[in-house]
């Protein structure tokens, strides 16, 4: 069964249509890349998904349970993060906010889950600093617990490893391996680029403006969209 | 006027109470709007909205309705703060070339208004300043500003969580489910309303500055969001509080004073965050915390 299906989008954006007959699916478990060149359409879709932007026809159809507040997102960091002070605790914990209902203040279920998350990904001995004095791939470890408190399903994830050198990169893509693999949560990673499909993929959903290819890793890796994607990488 | 004379007075002392009661309960109400404001890069929007509050005062004074200036400048100001926010969304205008238009045009719509009217100079620069006599605000003025801050108050402090969610990244908050418009457009009004409880004492120009300048010097020194708060909180109504007496025992305009009292406040804090961040200050605040700490045996 799966818990997020696309039927035949179409996405506008400004009045503009930017992507089209969109169809695909993503199982329980799943690892899913969406890949295509910038303003290809994968940003708006993205923001279909999550119910900021509504689709100008076809579906968005969540099963198993799934409510559309508990997709845990990874947005793109903003300016106004670098000089916000606010304490990694501060942070995850407002991740837990998604569960919904109207609560004062947070409970100490909540404040659990969160240093639940925040030791799973090795942050619990950075809970009191503060967020901007971080390096970049702990804030990502630090935005990526707050969407773990906020999910317990589907990750989505926009663009995560923009900005972080190639060590920290790999780390990044072990820990979305093992979240994924261990934790068997589902996970939809948008990139421009292709080595994000070398991480712990299963899935692979090529878009520009339509979709080129949607299928396994495998299958996508002799296709003719991957081919000329890389093609157009070399030149 | 010593303060030894205002408390010996009790005509006196009863209209500076009422006049610091309210003078608290804004610089209150405007810290912590200021937090928010300043991390998500709208103060501008309190600057704005209080240069509007400037023409709606001017506008009350003509038409002779000085008794009801509250009650016809906060449905203005508020609908300028319902623009403002609805300017910067859109992408024709952007919200910053927005904002200035509306605050240079408040201001020589309002000045025109006062010249128009044979208003003296000084009852322009009063209401730009601050009003150099402690005005003397009637009861129900009192009750209103009090009502006014108190919801002000309750709002920042149930939706806390929200605020600072939103604050901190838009994009998230609104994918968890929370309304950040409608929050956005909520603390825009609020401080719409917090700027025009306290235009009166402490004038449309200077009150943007008790809502902009404690929270910048709290994120001095602070480093979480709630530090901020709190810390904004407690300077703002510290800074409210030597400036009001000051301003009385020297007959200075209060708005001013105040703003000064803030600016100073705002130099030391940012020393005190130099120190901080230096390797030798960061050295030192170490070897202080081991020292707190229980030595083991």
């Amino acid at each position: 069964m799966a818990i997020l299906e696309c039927k035949d989008l179409v996405l506008a954006y400004d009045g503009v249509t930017v992507a089209e007959d969109i169809s695909f699916e993503v199982g329980e478990g799943d690892y899913l890349c969406i890949v295509g060149e910038n303003g290809s359409g994968k940003s708006t879709l993205m923001k279909a998904i999550l119910g900021l932007l509504r689709p100008v026809s076809g579906e968005i159809i969540l099963g198993e349970g799934l409510q559309r507040r508990e997709i845990g997102y990874l947005p793109q960091q903003t300016d106004i993060q670098r000089d916000f002070p606010a304490s990694v605790q501060e942070v995850v914990l407002s991740g837990t906010l998604a569960r919904g209902g109207f609560r004062l203040f947070y409970s100490a279920e909540d404040k659990k889950q969160a240093m639940e998350n925040m030791r799973l990904l090795g942050i619990d001995g950075i809970a009191g600093s503060c967020y901007n004095e971080l390096s970049g791939g702990q804030q990502q470890r630090v935005l990526l617990a707050r969407a773990l408190c906020a999910t317990r399903k589907l990750l989505l994830l926009d663009e995560p490893v923009s900005g972080l050198d190639p060590v920290v990169t790999a780390e990044l893509y072990d820990l979305l391996r093992t979240l994924n693999r261990e934790q068997g949560i589902a996970i939809i990673m948008i990139s421009h680029d292709l080595s994000a499909i070398a991480g712990a993929a299963t899935h692979v959903l090529h878009l520009h403006h339509r979709v080129e290819f949607f299928g396994t890793k495998d299958a996508y890796s002799s296709s003719a969209a991957a081919q000329a994607f890389l093609g157009r990488d070399k030149q | 006027m010593t303060l030894q004379e205002i408390f010996q007075n009790p005509y006196i002392t009863q209209v500076v109470v009422k006049a610091l009661v309210v003078g608290i309960l804004v610089a209150l109400c405007a810290s912590l709007l200021g937090v928010s404001l300043v991390l998500k890069r709208l103060s501008m929007i309190g600057d704005g909205l209080s240069h509007v509050g400037f023409g709606a005062l001017a506008v009350a004074t003509v038409l002779e309705l000085g008794d009801y200036s509250l009650e016809i400048s906060i449905p203005i100001v508020v609908a300028a703060a319902f623009l403002l926010i609805k300017i910067g969304e859109s992408k024709r205008l952007k919200g910053d070339a927005a904002i200035a238009l509306f605050s240079t045009g408040a201001v020589a719509v309002g000045s025109l208004i006062y010249n128009y009217s044979g208003s003296r100079n000084t009852d322009i620069c009063n209401s730009l300043f601050g009003s150099a006599s402690i005005i003397t605000l009637d009861d129900k003025d009192l009750i209103l500003s009090i009502v006014l801050s108190v919801a002000v108050l309750l709002f920042f402090v149930l939706c806390y969580n929200r605020i600072f969610a939103i604050t901190f990244d838009e994009a998230f908050s609104r994918a968890a489910g929370i309304r950040a418009e409608l929050f956005k457009l909520m603390i825009a009004v609020l401080t719409a309303i917090t700027i025009v409880l306290g235009m009166k004492m402490l004038g449309a120009i200077m009150i943007s500055a008790i809502i902009i300048f404690p929270a910048l010097s709290a994120m001095r020194v602070c480093r979480s969001f709630r530090s901020v708060v709190i810390c904004s909180a407690v300077l703002s109504v510290t800074c409210f509080v030597i400036g009001f007496f000051a301003a009385c025992r020297l007959s200075y305009q209060t708005g001013a004073t105040v703003a000064c009292v803030d600016l100073v406040a705002f130099m030391l804090f940012a020393l005190a965050g130099v120190f901080i961040n230096s390797s030798k200050g960061k050295a030192l605040l170490a070897s202080a915390k081991k020292l707190a700490q229980p030595r083991k045996n």
